[in-house]
């Protein structure tokens, strides 16, 4: 069954969908969307290690995002800087050792547009099981730290306060956050992980009343707008990547018209 | 520490070369009111922070008791407008209760009519009653309550203290009360301590209820629920906030 290409692109596709939703709506909660940026750059050094050293792709880069991570808490703590500067300094500048490390291991070839974009086409047995066992491990675990890391996100003193742990939930997070990009690089590449993450949940936000309802929307959302992306790409033969991203804005556009406004004031009238 | 919830033993928090707030040392125990109250800056919800653990003194030392289960009710909270957050899982932020328990706990502060309501589109002094709530359905052993009154009228000033004070008895818990007001407090309250930087004074409220000068300063909504505190310092403060020693009685 996952001989055929376009079964495995799918496969992968909807697999990373399920995750990016929740977790999408997290980032846009806590406004870390710059920092899901931040890692993404990082990723290009993550390759140029994994190609230098013959390593697994996907373990390299979630190591170098993990460290990138850790190095942010760090700066967080002993500097003034504000996130947003902090954030700017790492990504540039661990983009820019990726490049110099890979003009310097001049025998590496590495396909930038694939990395940048992603060939979902191309995913292979092994890049699927990394999206769906990682992934699965992601969902559970961000199922196993919703509360407190939740309470934290409405306010991290009360959360404290009562007796969970937000702290160590805000570092877990960071770390799932990690193993997200570093499992979607193949599928949608580093330039449009961020999208992935942050477009679905914004458009499920428009619709929701509730939390755990904008989670589960934006999942939604987001299989959706894979599916729809993949099969339009092959029609017009567009990159699937960034067709699956233009569809998915084109849901956040039609999710701002006043359907539910409209619906509420014809009840209230009735009523 | 026999039924003491918190204590707190000379304790001070430094931030940038500054003491916030320095040497204080109070204990919260089972079924009594502490108020804590001070003029802006003082050190009073610096002084909560450590009794809730969320701050460490960097002086002295706090002891909270095992296994208990302790409410707060913040001076300010704010929530992202990205956040879908309906008050009903507001109440559930930190427990997850049973919806009778989430419905008790909102018509004790009259708000229960709003349970599915968006928590961002409810007003200032409706904000502050879903708070009390929250902490009410947790049934705490230890609550604290950094200025819970704060931009709710004066009719509902009374109520809610009301609603603490009946909470108090039914559930015997030790509060632990920041007050916005420097000389009215709770005609319940055990203990008074009034902050700035340090402790100034501490006591228990005199009851002047039947004050003619009270009678005449609040006319007709006087409350039993509230009593005035007779403040008894031995120093005064420099504009700074540091103790003119000049003038030390």
């Amino acid at each position: 069954m996952f001989d055929d290409f376009i079964v495995r692109a799918f496969a992968a596709g909807i697999g990373l969908a399920l995750i990016t939703g929740p977790l999408g709506c997290f980032i846009v909660w806590r406004r870390l969307s710059y920092f899901g940026d931040t890692i993404a750059h990082s990723a290009l050094l993550g390759v140029v290690i994994a190609y230098a050293l013959d390593f697994n792709l996907i373990i390299a880069v979630f190591v170098v995002s993990c460290v990138l991570a850790l190095s942010l808490l760090f700066l967080q703590r002993r500097t003034n800087l504000p996130d947003d500067a902090l954030l700017g300094l790492l990504a540039h500048s661990v983009l820019a050792i990726g490049l110099v490390l890979l003009g310097i291991l001049s025998f590496i070839r590495i396909d930038l547009m694939g990395l940048l974009f992603g060939d979902i086409l191309s995913v292979n047995f092994t890049d699927l099981l990394f999206v769906w066992i990682g992934g699965g491990i992601v969902l559970i675990v961000l199922i196993l730290i919703w509360r407190p890391l939740f309470a934290g996100t409405v306010n991290l003193e009360l959360a404290k306060a009562e007796g969970l742990n937000p702290d160590l939930a805000n570092a877990i997070f960071t770390l799932l956050i990690a193993s997200v990009i570093a499992i979607s690089i193949k599928i949608v590449g580093i330039l449009l992980i961020t999208g992935l993450l942050i477009i679905p949940a914004a458009a499920s936000r428009n619709l929701s009343s509730s939390a755990t309802q904008m989670a589960i929307l934006s999942s939604i959302i987001g299989v959706a707008c894979v599916v729809l992306g993949i099969q339009t790409s092959m029609i017009w033969n567009t990159p699937t990547g960034p067709t699956i991203l233009t569809i998915t804005l084109g849901v956040f556009i039609a999710t701002m018209l006043p359907l539910k406004k409209l619906l509420i004031s014809k009840n209230k009238i009735k009523s | 520490m026999e039924n003491n919830l918190i204590e707190l033993n000379n304790c001070g928090v430094v931030r940038n070369q500054k003491w916030l707030v320095r040497g204080v040392s109070l204990k919260v125990s089972q079924g009594e009111i502490v108020t804590l109250i001070g003029p802006n800056g003082s050190g009073k919800s610096t002084t909560a922070k450590m009794c809730l653990n969320i701050l460490k003194p960097d002086e002295g030392f706090n002891t909270i008791k095992d296994d208990i289960r302790i409410s707060y009710v913040p001076q300010k909270i704010s929530i992202d407008w990205s956040l879908p957050l309906r008050v009903i899982d507001f109440v559930n932020l930190v427990i997850k209760h049973k919806n009778s328990e989430i419905s008790d706990a909102l018509n004790m502060t009259g708000i229960k009519h709003l349970i599915y309501e968006d928590v961002r589109n409810l007003s200032g002094g409706e904000f502050q009653r879903l708070l009390m709530a929250r902490a009410i359905a947790k049934e705490p052993h230890f609550l604290v309550l950094d200025e819970p009154v704060q931009g709710v009228d004066y009719p509902g000033e009374i109520a809610l203290y009301k609603t603490i004070q009946k909470f108090v008895k039914k559930i015997n818990c030790g509060i632990l009360l920041i007050s916005h007001n420097l000389h009215v407090v709770m005609s319940q309250t055990d203990y008074v301590i009034c902050l700035n930087g340090h402790v100034c004074c501490a006591g228990t409220p005199k009851t002047v209820i039947k004050d003619q000068e009270y009678i005449k300063l609040f006319g007709d909504s006087i409350d039993p629920t509230l009593a005035f505190y007779e403040h008894n310092h031995d120093h005064e403060h420099l504009p700074d906030g540091s103790i003119d020693e000049s003038k030390r009685v």
